[in-house]
């Protein structure tokens, strides 16, 4: 089919047959804003990687795809003027579906130089779907005295409604806040009303489609943004600026997994992380797969496979000593992953893999809170 | 008015609403509630965004000149569609089969692959911003060589409550909207073609019926005048009217162009800063102004308090253009001194601006930021009056007068909604599309076939009870008797305040096949259908409560007691008494019984009466 635009604006689709072509007008160009910038605000550094928040309309397939710059972004949101400076670099221009362990690395180090540099705060731009998982890896990845901001829409940005103004606003009134850790700052409710500040370690996207998909799980988020006044306010836990040196630990060893556990699952499913350096597995319950599963588990760690249990329920603390089952992953050397997302733990293997190969070692850091993404106590 | 010389040319958008089961782009159930059963709200800004040329619709732009947070009322019939929290449904098969049958109605060639389109409405009443739409027929044919140039599929936008305050049960709603050419010459010719495509839709028996369910919108222009489109015209009768109107409006704005030239008049100069004024004014609104700019037109003195329309003028339509900033109105000296602005006040507001008295000055109160963007918008609008007529959207205000909402939107304002896959009609599908009888085709076979009163017949045809009626016809009942209940009996009761919406199809057949059997009377039918609407009880407990039936040995009782009570009148006038008798035993036996049954028993019995005598 070929489809005609007519003058009143309607697309139709015809039959190729049915049409002659007689010329194609290139598209007329835009005039584009000139971006300015006051000097006398502080900088602040835009990572782009692409997704909802900086989309629009592919001619060719009629798809949603990304590909705004970050300067672009400027130009959409002529509010983010009045919060800061900004510098702008691309890292990738891609759906988030489409990230890897390798571009989270680019993305950190990206980061660090640009803390570096002397930026009073990162806004990294991300497609929703996996923004956690890459969040959580540069949380572990750097040390930062500066806000690290994750933010993204859920809603496309060429629709008058998009959330992406509200939400890139917010984050950067955060990243120019008093915050020091890494966070994702998106929507907190159906209303244009506030922002939630979420901790990068324990935030999951848990809506498909709302703009407030977004969660704090086992906790509260750690501060939020007031709409449209821009306050920032932070709770106590949150981590503040300048509470560490900026450092790059960037090692990852991708060759993890993570692996939701169904009822009458095969154990031949294991075959498939043979050879893998981790694996976490997502559990039922307090932390259980099959019976069946302990002998090719064991097999698998003893050819050198870390395995860590964590749990479909999301919310709660692992714990294998209550059950038999559980007490028999213990006994072949599963990892208990304590409280931690399941998605947390395969991106602080693939980093804790990355930095140290002594079993006991990788087993103590597993366990030990590092970036908040273990809570000590459950309340 | 001789529209004709005036080179009258008008065309109509009708819109009209499906009946269909579900919304156009969700699963939710197409109904109307009340607004005090709203389960939540939420609250939303709107942005403009480019089209997918990278334009932004001037419409759009009209509307963002305010920052505006809209606040959305949501019900337990209504899903994250609705609240653009979720993409949208395919597009409803249902909805689409009731377009194509209007389209091969009117003689329509439907589109190869139809695809759905986003129009930008930044007005609120979407709460994505834009309404969904695709085109899905062309060319179709009208009476008198007028024709139609598309129909299109819509959704339905969010209702109004007041304010910034929308209710999103109507939002989705599937409806139609059919445009024509301008191929309409006089006010007359508009709203017979309006009347002709509300028929045709009706006649489809898949329609919205009531009040709000169709709209109007009415595009008119006069040689050397423009193209001004007229929103949400709901009274049919008021479609001539609203035409009317226009075209004076257009014709006044024309000669007070011709005069503005003659005067050599202009619109030169900035806004000036006069708020220290009115420092001491009476004028409650100037007073607690933050700011007050006076605009001069030069030339102007006296067109702007001209009136181009009842209760319209001029200035009027700058008002309407400086409202897009927030502010409540305008001042203009044509009107000065009034609303506690003194001669004195007009006097020196002359002096500083240096207006004489030919020239008309507008002020404008407000914030800083709304009274710049006023006197700003003041300034275009008196321009545009040096040109002539304007292109506008423009909105119906009671009785057929109307006021600017925003420029005719351009083509900017659509693109593609990529979250809805395009739907490819076959054609063969199409050709199988059985279309309905027209009502008026309909009226005719009623009066033809049934017997029934010309006028009668039109109202059942047209009436939103027709479906009801054919039905009550194939069970059983008389055409005569389901027309009068339906139409005359239930219309009355609703009259006097009966909830007859509340009486099932269901039972009002019953009622009529138990009056048709014996079971019930005639009589009795409105208190029946009162006691259902009121107890929502099955037929047969509302016929033994209010009507129990009687037998004919009770009748014959009541008959026997009625004669013997009245014996000497009875002697006296003999047969002649059966019509004072039957006025006495119908009231005793109320509706409990036909009263044909009664009249033969009664005369049975006096004739026995009068003959034992």
């Amino acid at each position: 089919m070929a489809v005609i635009k007519l003058d009143t604006g309607y697309n139709i689709g015809v039959s190729r047959s049915a049409v002659e072509w007689c010329e194609r007008p290139s598209p007329p160009a835009a005039a584009l804003p000139v971006v300015r910038q006051d000097a006398d605000l502080p900088e602040l550094a835009i990572l782009s990687t692409g997704g909802t928040i900086a989309s629009r309309v592919d001619y060719r397939t009629g798809a949603v795809t990304s590909q705004f710059s970050a300067s672009d972004i400027l130009r959409a949101i002529p509010g983010l003027a009045g919060i800061a400076r900004y510098r702008t670099r691309q890292i990738a221009g891609i759906l988030s579906e489409n990230m890897t362990p390798a571009l989270w690395q680019d993305l950190a180090r990206s980061i660090y130089e640009e803390i570096r540099k002397g930026v009073s705060g990162i806004i990294v731009t991300h497609g929703t779907d996996t923004m956690a998982y890459s969040a959580a890896a540069v949380s572990f990845m750097v040390r930062t005295p500066v806000p690290i901001v994750f933010v993204g829409a859920q809603r496309s940005a060429d629709r008058p409604s998009s959330d992406n103004a509200m939400n890139a606003l917010c984050s950067a009134s955060a990243a120019a806040g008093d915050l020091g850790e890494v966070a994702v700052v998106m929507h907190a409710t159906m209303s244009d009303d506030r922002c939630a500040i979420h901790r990068a370690t324990r935030v999951r996207k848990m809506h498909t489609s709302r703009r407030d998909a977004f969660r704090s799980i086992g906790m509260d988020p750690i501060g939020s943004v007031e709409y449209p006044s821009l306050n920032v306010s932070l709770a106590d836990e949150a981590v503040r600026r300048g509470a560490e040196e900026a450092a790059l630990l960037d090692r990852i060893n991708d060759r993890c997994g993570l692996l939701s556990f169904a009822p009458g699952m095969p154990p031949s499913v294991l075959d498939a992380f043979s050879g893998y350096s981790g694996l976490v597995l997502a559990g039922t319950g307090l932390g259980h797969v099959r019976a069946e599963w302990i002998p090719a588990l064991s097999d698998l760690i003893e050819d050198g496979t870390t395995v860590v249990m964590t749990s479909q329920c999301l919310y709660g603390r692992v714990c294998d000593r209550v059950y038999d089952t559980g007490r028999d992953l213990l006994d072949i050397g599963v990892i208990e992953g304590e409280d931690m997302l399941p998605e947390v733990a395969l991106v602080k293997l693939m980093w804790v893999l990355g930095h140290e190969d002594d079993p006991e070692r990788i087993r103590y850091l597993i366990q030990t809170d590092i970036r908040g993404e273990i809570r000590r106590r459950s309340t | 008015m001789d529209y004709e010389a005036l080179g009258l040319k008008a065309g109509i958008e009708i819109h009209q609403q499906l009946d269909t089961e579900e919304k156009l782009f969700c699963r939710c159930p197409t109904l109307l509630r009340e607004t005090d059963e709203h389960t939540g709200s939420f609250f939303r800004y709107l942005r403009a965004t480019e089209s997918e040329l990278g334009e932004i619709d001037r419409a759009a732009q009209e509307e963002m000149k305010l920052a505006r947070l809209f606040c959305y009322l949501t019900y337990d019939t209504t899903c994250l569609v609705e609240y653009d929290e979720e993409p949208p449904a395919p597009l409803n098969r249902e909805a689409l089969a009731v377009c194509l049958t209007i389209a091969k109605m009117f003689g329509m060639t439907p589109i190869e692959q139809v695809h759905t389109m986003r129009k930008l409405v930044i007005d609120g009443s979407n709460t994505s911003g834009f309404q969904r739409t695709a085109c899905v027929a062309v060319n179709g044919i009208l009476p008198d060589n007028c024709r139609i140039e598309t129909i299109c599929l819509e959704e339905e936008a969010a209702q109004r409550v007041e304010g910034d305050t929308f209710s999103l049960d109507r939002l989705g709603i599937p409806l139609v909207e059919i445009t024509t050419a301008p191929c309409m010459h006089t006010p007359e010719d508009v709203q017979a073609v309006a009347e002709y495509i509300g028929m045709v839709l009706r006649s489809t028996g898949r329609v919205k019926r009531g009040l709000g369910t169709i709209r109007q919108d009415i595009n008119v222009s006069i040689r050397d005048g423009a193209r001004v489109e007229i929103k949400g015209v709901q009274d049919l009768d008021l479609v001539a009217e609203v035409v009317r109107r226009e075209v004076r409006r257009q014709t006044e704005l024309l000669s007070i162009r011709e005069e503005l030239r003659r005067r050599n008049a202009a619109v030169d100069g900035e806004a000036a800063d006069v708020t220290d004024l009115f420092a001491k004014t009476k004028s409650t609104i100037l007073k607690k102004a933050p700011q007050i700019l006076a605009v001069r037109l030069r030339g102007f003195a006296g067109l702007v308090g001209l009136e181009i329309q009842p209760e319209r003028r001029l200035g009027s339509e700058m008002a309407d253009y400086a409202k897009k900033c927030g502010v409540g109105g305008i001042f203009h000296t044509d009107e000065l001194p009034a609303y506690g602005v003194t001669e004195d006040e007009v006097r020196r507001l002359r002096v500083r601006t240096g207006a004489d008295e030919g020239d008309c000055i507008v002020l404008v109160a407000a914030t800083r930021e709304r009274a710049a963007c006023a006197a700003e918008q003041v300034r275009l609008r008196a321009g545009m009056a040096l040109e002539g007529v304007p292109e506008e959207t423009r909105k119906m205000l009671e009785g057929g007068s109307t006021a600017y909402m925003r420029p005719l939107p351009g083509a900017a304002r659509m693109y593609p909604e990529t979250d809805v896959f395009p739907v490819t009609i076959d054609g063969a599908l199409f050709e199988s599309i059985e279309t309905p009888d027209l009502l008026t085709d309909r009226a005719e076979r009623f009066a033809r076939e049934l017997g029934l009163d010309p006028a009668l017949a039109r109202q059942v045809a047209f009436s939103e009870r027709l479906p009801l009626f054919e039905r009550a016809l194939r069970e059983g009942v008389r055409p005569t008797l389901a027309a009068r209940t339906l139409l005359g009996t239930l219309r009355e009761l609703a009259r006097d305040g009966v909830d007859v919406n509340r009486i099932p199809d269901d039972e009002v057949v019953l009622l009529l096949q138990a009056v048709e059997a014996g079971r019930a009377g005639k009589e009795a039918i409105p208190d029946v259908l009162a006691e259902l609407a009121a107890s929502g009880s099955r037929v047969d407990a509302a016929i033994e409560k209010v009507a129990p039936s009687v037998t004919p040995e009770a009748i014959q009782a009541i008959i026997r007691q009625a004669l013997a009570e009245r014996e000497a009148f009875v002697r006296e006038r003999g047969m002649a008494a059966l019509g004072p008798l039957m006025g006495v035993v119908m009231k005793e036996v109320r509706g409990r019984a036909d009263g044909k049954v009664i009249s033969d028993l009664l005369k049975q019995e006096l004739a026995r009466f009068l003959a034992e005598g």
